[in-house]
């Protein structure tokens, strides 16, 4: 790090410049996204709180229902659509506290970034999955009640 | 300027057990919990849009003993982290920073926890044992 400050600047040598590193690198922001993952993990709680309660109090309505009646219930509009926010805004929040876990506690760098990668692959494909269902039991009734 | 070794932190093993610690280190076991309960929701919601023997298939397995044990664990794992995070949403807005009452809100969530999963439980087995 003996040449901190270069970054698009005339190139100078230390002995020219007698200011910190710390005091070079303040006020021009993170690094990485700053706040951004905070704040969307934010978001996507505040979502959850509202959704939780009102899926689990869905999925318990389901229990000991048959496939046509749970598919019924599923593809109505007002359970649909707060279903799909719920599986966007799950697997959203999700993927942002594994990536913590695993900036904690993986430190071999190859490991990590490849656990990254499986968690952003895994929750992307678990809510696209969950949406394509959601779309496709949407049809299936809509297509039995045509 | 001296070398040294830079103390480490944190020593768990020499602080005096704490409610906020458990429930620091819970917030994270259970957020990876659910985050499991999260894909089999994914799973069954695939399950019930292939219908036929796939449906029948992820039925049986969420009615088995231990499709049941692990969807009580999902339950309170959920429960938990949803208390919890609203006690850290709350923290977030600035309520509730002294020591006595993140004490008395951390108790508070554990025993909601225990109150709402059992009442979860009571719900979905209503008529059904």
């Amino acid at each position: 790090m003996s040449n901190i400050g270069t970054d698009g600047a005339p190139s100078r040598t230390p002995r020219e410049d007698y200011r910190t590193p710390l005091k070079l690198a303040r006020g021009l922001g993170s690094g990485k996204s700053g706040v951004s993952h905070w704040w969307t993990q934010r978001v996507t709680a505040v979502v959850l709180v509202v959704l939780v309660p009102w899926l689990v109090g869905l999925l318990v309505s389901l229990v000991g229902a048959d496939l046509q009646s749970a598919r019924l219930v599923i593809a109505r509009p007002w359970n649909a659509i707060p279903l799909a926010a719920f599986v966007i805004a799950a697997f959203w929040h999700a993927k942002l506290g594994m990536q913590v876990v695993i900036e904690d506690y993986v430190h071999t760098r190859w490991i990590e970034i490849t656990l990254q990668l499986l968690v952003i692959f895994a929750c992307a494909i678990g809510a696209l999955a969950s949406l394509y269902a959601l779309g496709h039991i949407a049809m299936l009734v809509a297509t039995l009640t045509h | 300027m001296a070398t040294r070794e830079r103390p480490t932190s944190p020593h768990l093993q020499v602080y005096r057990w704490q409610i906020t610690m458990t429930m620091s280190i819970l917030h994270r076991v259970t957020g990876v919990a659910i985050t499991v309960g999260a894909f089999v929701l994914a799973w069954w919601l695939v399950a019930l849009a292939e219908g036929g023997d796939q449906y029948a298939h992820a039925a049986a397995i969420i009615a088995s003993p231990l499709g049941k044990l692990l969807l009580f664990g999902f339950s309170l794992a959920l429960v938990y982290h949803l208390l919890n995070g609203i006690r850290h949403l709350l923290w977030d807005m600035g309520w509730g920073f002294d020591i006595p009452e993140t004490y008395r809100s951390g108790w508070t969530v554990v025993v909601l926890t225990v109150v709402f999963t059992a009442a979860i439980w009571f719900a979905a087995l209503r008529g059904h044992a």
